[in-house]
């Protein structure tokens, strides 16, 4: 080992691959092969949202000079046994629109989209269902929810604890379906060697898509090797195996060459997930104190004909705040629209936004300052698990938060501040997300004179995981920085979690240390010396409650001629462990608030009932938030150290910036103009209710 | 996107009889809108005639004061052009308000003019459109339409070949329409002036044509008369985000103010109807009258009265009057 | 149908055929190997396929390759002269002003273009004074002269600063 080096981790170093991204040099998934000799496939997709296929003419596409193959459920390759949301291609079935039903492969990209036009399929279509209401009478109750969770939980008598609790609120929520829309669209390119499927792909970590993509083709592990150094965002679209990848893997299959297959924006509001929409019921009964007597959180929400997906939304409820008798539901209505997935902070997003504006709606009956509300009912223990916290510092975001805001001597009364024509208010919201690690790998191999390989097969969205695990490497083997060359993001490198649920620097830092450990006061031989290390889970999340928190608050500005909604500035604190890069770990908090503002202004997929497409499917009528909606962004952490978790102190930080977000944005909103929207977005229409 | 031939021509003359021999030709100028249509399969021509160096990209002053714009002059030139900020201001803040700085610099002036509906049925080949397929109905009346219009739209119901609810979504066109612009057409009888009032078409019997234009004819220059009380004048826009999207509703108007009386008034309204909507009922309570919050109000909802909006774009009604209103009274308010 | 023409990005000529449906964006991607510029929508709508043509900014999805023959393609890679980052880069890479990074190629060139239309003082939707004679790039216009380049890591607090630096490197920000 070489001397002690100052530490890296809790540094604020740049980005190691900065310099290549400003430039556009760091390969994403398309700009692999660029060697002129792949070719293209195009998709063509349903118009029937539920239905048969009952022809599909491809000769016109087969006509043109260039078109290599049209794959469809006829001619294309038998998939494995995989889940029913990646099949395709494989019988006359549809079951959504924008379902694919063929794919064309040409020498260019002009021809396969040409052809792909030229497909003509005629269906045996049923009318569309998918509308979600609360009133349906098919909602069920799944077996049990993402990550695990149980579908409903009760403590003690609520209906009995609200109907005697002296002040109470009974409001229902909407949240929109809402798409990831990382701006790198989804690509994958594909060829096999020979028995070996090589492929270049946008994801959130290729171990991930190994047990769908060796099932699909039927091939061993080791015969499937997929590359995915840089990721252009993912925010949940990337982590799990979709049809395209299949698709290229079939494509590439028919014709022995290596092919490009890019999702076109429209193709991402149906090919790659989105959030459900949510209804949600909360009920809340307290003393006049404020004390809390009892929570009931009902969520209604939707999935597919081709998935099970029970989104999470009223865990964090379970936890945020003490309450004697609590309960929790979810149901699900199966609708004829595309396989939701994860979006950033699943469950924690659309749940705390309405817990916590259910909260500030309390408060104002109760006529409770928002942040005291919050503090007088802290819980000493998670209150539905029964066993302590690991580390939450919930109360020390709230008044740090409250501090650099300058919250204190806030006039509470709605409607009544104004600056020309700006109608002015503020509002706060409570953060949380869950702390969590996984099972990783990595290996270090070590050459005199030379800088350590450090391999995992993690995966760098955007996170900072490039520089973040270089740092901890460092560390751990006490080194500079420049002594660590990291290798990420190819399924040949030691099997890592992939880049989700927060749990990239929990799993992969520690599986790193616990390789870098095997080296410590080893001399290493002249040929070099090669170790491995393993970490994962213990019995912490047994023993242990863990969860980053965090305090947001918002001043909005509303026009009050045309309703328009303006953030001029925000704050965030947050209680996630240790930070190993002051610079992209602030980055992170950035991203997830600034994802929240736009949640609250301006997501929102609309599928049209008659056809049930998603209408506005692309970034002109699906508005995410553009620089100009975007003010001051006042971010700080407080000095916390999660030692009871993992051996790093670190809770994760790439979802807790968004939970809460709205629902500040939101309750400021009623404080500037005594309206109460609880339907997202907050477009301006809504002002004029 | 279809197979096309790409052609250029010496000068317009010789674009127009290019086109005039190729029915399911179209003219290429800065391409922001036609080439997104193309991908889209919205538009097929077999054949663009690239028209961007044949018109002018000059801005030159008319003998009245006006100002004659070439059409291939850029949004971003034509906004940041002196003349137009100090005589129109307006126009250069409706240039500003429109699409993102990249857009700006290459789409034409012309071509701003001639931009079809971002309706998404419209642009979206799967969906019955009438606009884009004659005859397939209206998908977006039982459908998407929070942002499409409440004025001068037809509605006899989706499966009509009438129905039409689409908004004209250029910004630029909405100022030009309040100054009484006129479009200086080439075709292959001859040069001729239409009124901007003429150029666009409410949908009426046939939503298929936005414009009055014959195939073939080329938009080689807008004319903006003098209008000296311009200089008090300005463009508001509503929209979704704080930049970079298409108006919720915008008004565009100019205020000839003597004393306490509104001597003359220019409205104009933008995401209201299939034209840019020249607000002239609310003009004409307007001209000779006091110039008090109290008579906007009501000569915009004189204006508004005619609304028709479906379930999910009846916030315009007050909106628009809200911004026609607040509009005339910061005119009014302002240093001229 | 295809076309012969020559491209000239980041200052190289290459002659190459192209379709007349292939945009520039698809030539410099599919045909040159040269993919500094992104994708990310292919509608004009997201900005993150921005470059300069003749110093201009433009979305070069929707230029087609046959009308930018003659022209000088400028992708972020080309703002660097030789081995020497840009002042830009530098500023993004300080201010952490991206996360992913692909958007990120897009918000330079797009940056570079801003600088550009501040130093012939042209006015922005948020400029007070349509007849300044000069552009002040505060905040404020930075913002709203940036929001054709969207940024779904949502990094525009950081790239606010970014460009400001280099505004006032510059002489376009007091």
């Amino acid at each position: 080992m070489t001397a002690t080096t100052e530490r890296a981790v809790g540094s604020d170093v740049r980005r190691i691959d900065g310099p290549a991204k400003v430039r556009g040099l760091a390969p994403y998934a398309f700009e692999h092969e660029v060697d002129g000799t792949a070719v293209f496939v195009a998709l063509v997709q349903s118009t029937a949202a539920k239905g048969r296929i009952t022809s599909i003419d491809t000769s016109a596409a087969q006509a043109l000079t260039g078109v290599l193959a049209v794959l469809t459920h006829e001619n294309a390759p038998r998939l494995g046994d995989v889940a029913d949301e990646v099949v395709v291609l494989q019988s006359d079935r549809v079951q959504y629109v924008g379902e694919p039903v063929a794919a064309v492969v040409a020498e260019t990209s002009e021809v396969a989209r040409d052809a792909a036009a030229r497909v003509v399929v005629t269906y045996d279509a049923q009318t569309p269902d998918v509308e979600l209401r609360t009133d349906r009478d098919d909602l069920y109750a799944p077996e049990q929810l993402m990550a695990g969770f149980e579908t409903d939980s009760v403590i003690g008598d609520v209906d009995a604890a609200l109907a005697a609790a002296p002040v109470g609120v009974d409001i229902t929520y909407e949240t929109p379906n809402q798409h990831n829309n990382p701006i790198e669209m989804h690509a994958t390119v594909a060829r096999w060697d020979g028995d070996v499927l090589r492929m270049w792909d946008a994801n959130q970590g290729p171990h991930n898509l190994v047990p769908v993509i060796t099932e699909a083709f039927g091939i061993t592990e080791d015969r499937l090797h997929i590359v995915s150094p840089y990721v252009g965002g993912a925010f949940g679209s990337k982590a799990y195996t979709h049809v395209h990848q299949l698709i290229a893997g079939m494509a590439a299959k028919v014709t022995g060459r290596t092919v490009k297959l890019e999702l076109t924006r429209p193709q991402m509001f149906t090919l790659v997930g989105h959030r459900t929409p949510t209804i949600q019921r909360l009920r809340l009964g307290a003393e006049l104190d404020g004390t809390l007597t009892a929570i009931s959180h009902e969520v209604v929400e939707h999935t597919s004909q081709n998935a099970e997906f029970a989104e999470q939304t009223a865990t964090a409820t379970r936890l945020m705040y003490a309450a004697p008798a609590r309960r929790t539901t979810h149901r699900l209505a199966r609708l004829d629209v595309p396989a939701p997935t994860i979006m950033r902070a699943p469950g924690e997003t659309p749940g705390m936004y309405a817990l916590e504006s259910a909260m500030d709606e309390l408060a104002v009956v109760l006529g409770i300052d928002p942040v005291e509300l919050r503090l007088r009912n802290e819980p000493d223990r998670d209150p539905e698990r029964d066993v302590p916290f690991s580390t939450r510092n919930l109360v020390a975001c709230l008044r740090q938060g409250a501090e650099r805001f300058g919250w204190a001597g806030r006039d509470p009364r709605p409607g009544v501040r104004e600056d020309g024509r700006w109608l002015v208010g503020t509002g706060v919201a409570a953060a949380t997300y869950p702390t969590r690690r996984r099972p990783s790998a990595a290996r270090i191999e070590a050459v005199p004179g030379k800088p350590y390989v450090v391999s995992i097969d993690a995966s760098d969205i955007g996170t900072g995981a490039w520089t973040a695990l270089t740092q901890i490497a460092a560390d751990a083997l006490r080194v500079p920085m420049d002594r660590v060359d990291l290798r990420i993001g190819d399924s040949r490198l030691p099997k890592a979690s992939g880049a989700g649920g927060s749990t990239g620097i929990t799993s992969w830092g520690p599986a790193i240390m616990a390789a870098a450990e095997q080296l410590a006061d080893r001399d290493i031989p002249a040929g070099g010396l090669t170790v491995t290390g393993e970490a994962g889970p213990g019995d912490e999340a047994e023993q242990y409650s863990s969860h980053a928190f965090g305090a947001h608050f918002a001043e909005v500005r509303v026009d009050r001629d045309s309703g328009e909604v303006r953030v001029p500035r925000m704050t965030g604190v947050f209680a996630a462990g240790r930070i190993i890069n002051s610079t992209t770990g602030r980055s992170q908090f950035l991203g997830g608030m600034t994802m929240g503002l736009s949640m609250a202004l301006h997501e929102e997929s609309v599928l049209d009932r008659t056809h049930g497409h998603y209408a506005n499917h692309d970034l002109a009528e699906y508005h995410i938030a553009a620089n100009a909606d975007v003010g001051e962004m006042d971010i700080s952490w407080i000095d916390e150290v999660d030692d009871l978790h993992n051996p790093l102190g670190a809770k994760g930080i790439g979802e807790i910036g968004i939970v809460g977000s709205a629902a500040a944005i939101g309750n400021a909103y009623w404080h500037a103009t005594g309206r109460r929207v609880r339907d997202l977005p907050i477009t301006p229409d809504k002002y004029f209710r | 996107m279809r197979e096309f031939r790409y052609e250029k021509a010496t000068d317009p003359a010789g674009a127009v009889a290019l086109l005039a021999g190729e029915p399911e030709g179209a003219y290429l100028g800065g391409g922001t809108n036609l080439v997104d249509l193309m991908r889209l399969g919205v538009a097929t021509p077999d054949v663009l005639v690239d028209v961007r160096q044949l018109t002018s990209t000059e801005v030159e002053d008319l003998p009245d004061g006006g100002l004659r714009i070439g059409a291939a002059v850029p949004n971003a030139d034509l906004a940041g052009e002196r003349r137009v900020r100090e005589r129109y201001p307006l126009l250069a803040q409706a240039l500003l308000a429109g699409a993102s700085g990249q857009l700006r610099n290459r789409a034409t002036t012309g071509g701003n003019l001639l931009q079809r509906t971002r309706c998404t049925y419209f642009t979206d080949t799967t969906m019955p459109c009438n606009k884009r397929e004659p005859g397939s109905g209206c998908g977006a009346v039982n459908g998407y339409h929070r942002n499409l219009a409440v004025l001068g739209a037809t509605n006899e119901g989706a499966d009509s070949s009438h129905t039409c609810i689409a908004t004209h979504p250029s910004d630029m066109a909405v100022a030009l329409r309040a100054l009484d612009a006129s479009v200086r057409v080439l075709g292959a009888d001859g040069e001729r002036s239409i009124p901007i009032a003429e150029l666009h078409r409410l949908p009426g019997d046939d939503p298929s044509r936005d414009t009055t234009l014959a195939h073939g004819e080329l938009i080689t220059a807008i004319d903006v008369p003098a209008l000296p009380w311009a200089t008090r004048s300005r463009y508001r826009k509503v929209r979704d985000r704080a930049s970079y999207a298409f108006a919720l509703v915008s008004v565009a108007a100019a205020m000839d103010l003597q004393g306490d009386v509104v001597a003359d008034v220019r409205i104009a309204l933008g995401g209201v109807a299939h034209v840019p909507w020249r607000a002239t009922v609310a003009e004409d309570l307007l001209r000779g009258g006091p110039a008090t919050e109290a008579a906007f109000v009501a000569a915009a909802e004189a204006e508004l009265a005619a609304a028709d909006p479906l379930s999910d774009n009846a916030f315009k009604i007050p909106m628009a009057t809200n911004m026609v209103t607040r509009t005339l009274v910061q005119l009014a308010e302002a240093r001229a | 149908m295809d076309n012969q023409i020559t491209l000239r990005v980041d200052g190289a000529d290459t002659p190459l055929t192209v379709d007349t449906r292939t945009s520039l964006l698809d030539a410099m991607r599919e045909r040159l190997g040269a993919t500094s510029a992104k994708k990310g929508c292919d509608h004009g709508q997201c900005g993150a396929c921005t470059v300069l043509l003749d110093g201009r900014r433009v979305n070069s999805c929707l230029v087609l390759a046959v009308t930018a023959e003659g022209q000088e393609v400028t992708t972020s890679d080309g703002l660097a002269t030789g081995g020497t980052p840009h002042a830009l880069h530098d500023a993004f890479v300080d201010h952490d002003a991206y996360q992913c990074g692909y958007c990120t190629p897009g918000q330079i060139a797009s940056a570079a273009g801003v600088l550009a239309e501040a130093a012939r003082g042209w006015p922005s939707a948020v400029t007070e004074d349509l007849v300044a004679d000069a552009t002040d790039l505060t905040d404020a216009e930075i913002r709203e002269r940036m929001s054709g380049n969207l940024c779904r890591c949502a990094a525009y607090a950081n790239i606010v600063p970014a460009v400001a630096e280099v505004a006032v490197e510059q002489g376009v920000r007091a």
